[in-house]
């Protein structure tokens, strides 16, 4: 089924010419409204008329996080506060908050653009959803709850945590659909196993999954211990929340919600704009947004954008799953890794849990990768020969993914930490 | 003739072997032997206790993986060259050795060797052959 096939299926070169009427009320709107965009656009000598195809948007200075920090709290609205009906934050994890504000025509759009997610996910009037983001300033809760009560279905605000509750919740109201981080995710199916449940006690058809970083595996992972299809959920709270791109049942990528949000791939290095299929940093303006309309603004998240027609039959352009995060990559002597690369490394083993992390040190001049894996009745041995076969197998295949050698360090069942929301994978103790 | 064993997988990490045996201890074991086999970073710790199997399960409980095992417990004259004599039995068959450990069987006042040879069945057929006392599971954990 597709939400609002009109505009999910328009005909691309309609979709462009919607794209850039819509663009260049933004950058009106933003250039009259907001202080920080008149100020920029005038240091560049741009004018808004001087956007008069949709790849003039180049020519519009790029908007990083630091800026809208700069801006902290209100500074980016574009209307009066009192229209603004809700506000949000970043997790503020790195420095101060950025502060997202909504007007009542705001939500709507939001509402619109998950319903048309969770609508490919299979969600309709009759399921039961069971909303395991956290409701409060992160977006991921109330942006689920907004699509879901735009369908119609039944949701269960759980937010995260009381993993026992949920468990019982999912299994005595019937939940069909599932939200939940990866990780989360996870963790939710070893306590199913752990209180002595199968996936037959439960009635899950679908599960979206999203804000965190994820891999191919670990979705099969997801699919197979809970037995139900997993879509991927992409957004992010500066530009709106979850509903920037949603993932249609071909599991191929994301569509993004192009008549509401327009993307660009650039290099993160020169901030030239790539082409279709390059991998790059996804670059995101709203074409809509009322309170704060946002424009190229760098997500930070590396993906690339195809144009090719999806079999869904939706014509939205797809983004990848974000393979990294132009800041989490790790410079290790030199070579770039990312998270998502040593994870993939660790699902080829049988047995392996899918919960490690990795420690980033600098002994004697040199970065040294380790990477603590749990160990597994599967993965033990009676005999130290074996156990140091085992090892070396991981590096050997880490080793084949990143092109370096790590230490991997067997560590008891259990004892990494588990994450109920955001999960942190990698912990960087180099002085640099 | 096989005696089981535990094998429990340990960080080599302070505590880590404390942690292990309290959790035997409240479940009332009582320790027979034990060996640790130890790298620079994991441990495997070795344990003939009796209720191997109730033993394994409340570990596994607690977070442990845990293997079982066979090991053979061979008596052993306690005088020199005592060892050396069962090890040569092994030895003339042509069986390999993964590892042993020994204890003192105090009542009987007599040593036992515990022996984990590559092949078990192997073992246990040539120190039969060679005229060795091979000890049954319910007199390791009796003793």
């Amino acid at each position: 089924m597709i939400w609002n096939e009109e505009i999910e299926c328009m005909p691309p070169d309609e979709m462009k010419k919607l794209q850039l009427k819509r663009l260049q009320d933004t950058v009106k709107r933003a250039y009259e409204n907001v202080p920080y965009y008149k100020k920029r656009f005038d240091e560049e000598g741009i004018k808004p008329e001087d956007i008069k195809t949709l790849d003039d948007i180049q020519k519009l200075p790029l908007t990083t996080k630091d800026d809208l920090r700069a801006a902290y709290p209100f500074g980016m609205f574009a209307v009066p506060r009192r229209e603004i009906v809700e506000v949000h934050t970043s997790s503020g994890t790195t420095g101060k908050p950025t502060v997202s504000g909504y007007t009542r025509e705001d939500i709507k759009i939001w509402s619109e653009v998950m319903a048309r997610g969770l609508t490919m996910f299979g969600l309709t009037e009759d399921d039961i959803i069971q909303n395991t983001h956290g409701y409060g300033l992160f977006t991921g809760g109330f942006g689920v709850h907004y699509g879901a009560q735009n369908i119609g279905a039944t949701v269960i605000p759980i937010s995260t945590g009381q993993t026992r509750r949920q468990i019982e919740i999912m299994k005595d109201f019937g939940t069909t659909v599932l939200i939940v981080t990866p990780s989360y995710g996870l963790y939710l199916a070893e306590v199913v196993e752990d209180e002595g449940f199968t996936k037959e006690d439960l009635s899950l058809k679908s599960i979206g999954f999203g804000a965190e970083m994820w891999t191919e595996e670990m979705r099969q992972e997801l699919q197979k211990r809970f037995d139900a299809p997993a879509y991927n959920i992409y957004g992010l709270t500066e530009i709106m929340g979850p509903g920037i791109a949603l993932e249609c049942s071909e599991q191929d990528g994301l569509h993004v919600m192009e008549d509401h949000f327009y993307p660009e791939i650039i290099d993160s290095e020169t901030t030239e704009v790539l082409g279709d299929g390059e991998k790059g940093e996804l670059v995101l303006t709203t074409l809509t947004r009322h309170g704060m309309p946002i424009i190229r603004f760098r997500t930070k998240d590396v993906t690339s954008l195809k144009s090719e027609t999806c079999p869904c039959g939706r014509s939205h352009r797809k983004i990848d799953r974000i393979t990294g995060r132009t800041d989490d990559m790790l410079k290790i002597r030199g070579v770039a890794v990312f998270p998502s690369q040593i994870e993939k490394a660790l699902l080829k083993m049988d047995g392996i849990e899918p919960h490690y992390q990795i420690i980033a040190t600098r002994p004697q001049h040199l970065d040294e990768l380790e990477v603590r894996v749990e160990t597994s009745p599967q993965l033990f041995s009676d005999e130290v020969k074996e156990l140091v076969g085992i090892k070396k197998k991981i590096e050997d295949l880490i080793h084949n993914e990143i092109g370096l050698r790590v230490q991997v360090t067997l560590v008891e069942p259990k004892t990494l930490p588990r994450s109920e929301g955001k999960a942190v994978r990698v912990i960087d103790k180099r002085e640099l | 003739m096989r005696i089981k064993q535990l094998s429990i997988f340990l960080e080599n990490k302070k505590g880590r072997m404390r942690n292990a045996l309290d959790v035997l201890a409240e479940g009332g074991f009582n320790i027979r032997a034990l060996s640790i086999a130890d790298t620079s970073d994991f441990g495997i710790l070795r344990l003939i206790v009796p209720e191997p199997d109730k033993a394994k399960e409340i570990l596994e409980k607690n977070n442990f993986v845990v293997k079982m095992g066979y090991v053979i417990a061979v008596e052993m004259s306690d005088q020199p060259g005592g060892l050396s004599t069962i090890l040569g039995i092994l030895d003339d068959s042509d069986i390999n050795l993964d590892y042993l450990y020994a204890f003192v069987d105090e009542k009987e006042e007599r040593a036992i060797v515990l022996l984990h040879p590559e092949d078990i069945n192997a073992g246990i057929e040539a120190l039969k052959n060679a005229g060795g006392t091979i000890i049954p599971s319910k007199d390791v954990y009796n003793w």
